[in-house]
């Protein structure tokens, strides 16, 4: 099984943005010791939140026929503390996308509070200049990771014929 | 209005600046993207992305930055240097690069040198003529 940090996706627009939030618990053993007495989630941990949002943003853009690898950070400020109880808002955007890789803006949100700014850039590997072959099955895209969707995408669905 | 050779030089290194992380000073127009500023194959991409932004402009897949197709293929390349067929390929698919030191040695390990921030901002120059 994949590991999962993001709780569920709140909306979804294929090719250009999408939402996802993430609750946080103390039930999450690290926080014990980051730091003791002084619970808050690690930074290097909200870097991976909105690689997966990014990620599965940029994988769906192509149909998840790619395998999307966090590639570079290109940019991450952090202006605030997460603590347990805290739901976050992962909001990103595909700033630009060609065949080979895809850069992604992204801020994390707290309620009215800003919490993040992290910029991404994510590599198509089986299109790689250098011509490298990677496992044809795709490994970074499984059933799990999809099945975070499932429910954004069926209220999309749900929501198209009352627009029309 | 055309941009002035300054104001594109300018632009490209706010760039490269952006992108690698690297101080405004050490940007020079003959300064190496590889060797002096520490470029690595995504930071080529990420690149791409920001002058394609930065200028309004579309850069095709290689067009900018081609060696890496030319090095895998067997024709151009011959005991790690340039054949006299590569070296022709890469004078036609990179016109905006003077070439003229690496000819003497087309050692295929130096190919990276090549990309200097004069070549970048030589054609970005042509592209915005182009246009």
């Amino acid at each position: 099984m994949r590991w999962i940090w993001i709780d569920k996706f709140v909306e979804f627009h294929s090719g250009e943005c999408a939402v996802a939030v993430k609750n946080v618990t103390l039930a999450e053993e690290h926080l014990h010791d980051h730091f003791p007495g002084f619970p808050v989630m690690p930074e290097s941990l909200m870097i991976e939140a909105m690689a997966q949002t990014s990620g599965i943003l940029v994988g769906e853009a192509k149909n998840f026929q790619e395998k999307v690898i966090l590639a570079k950070i290109k940019k991450c400020v952090f202006f605030d503390y997460v603590k347990p109880g805290d739901t976050i808002k992962l909001d990103a955007k595909i700033e630009s996308i060609s065949p080979e890789a895809a850069s992604t803006t992204g801020k994390i949100t707290c309620g009215e509070k800003l919490i993040a700014e992290i910029d991404l850039m994510f590599s198509h590997i089986d299109q790689n200049l250098a011509g490298k072959q990677f496992p044809q099955e795709n490994f970074v895209f499984t059933d799990t990771f999809k099945s975070l969707l499932r429910d954004v995408l069926l209220d999309t669905a749900r929501q198209k014929p009352e627009q029309d | 209005m055309a941009m002035s050779r300054d104001e594109i030089f300018q632009e490209v290194q706010d760039v490269l600046v952006d992108a690698l992380g690297v101080d405004d000073d050490e940007v020079t127009a003959e300064a190496s993207l590889m060797r002096d500023l520490g470029a690595e194959s995504i930071d080529f991409l990420d690149i791409v992305f920001r002058l394609e932004k930065a200028f309004g402009i579309k850069i095709p897949r290689e067009e900018l930055f081609p060696a890496e197709s030319l090095m895998n293929n067997p024709e151009f390349v011959k005991n790690g240097k340039l054949t006299e067929t590569g070296l022709t390929e890469l004078r036609d698919k990179i016109p905006h690069t003077d070439l003229a030191v690496f000819e003497n040695d087309p050692d295929i390990n130096k190919l990276g040198d090549l990309f200097t921030v004069d070549a970048i901002v030589n054609y970005v120059e042509t592209k915005l003529n182009a246009a």
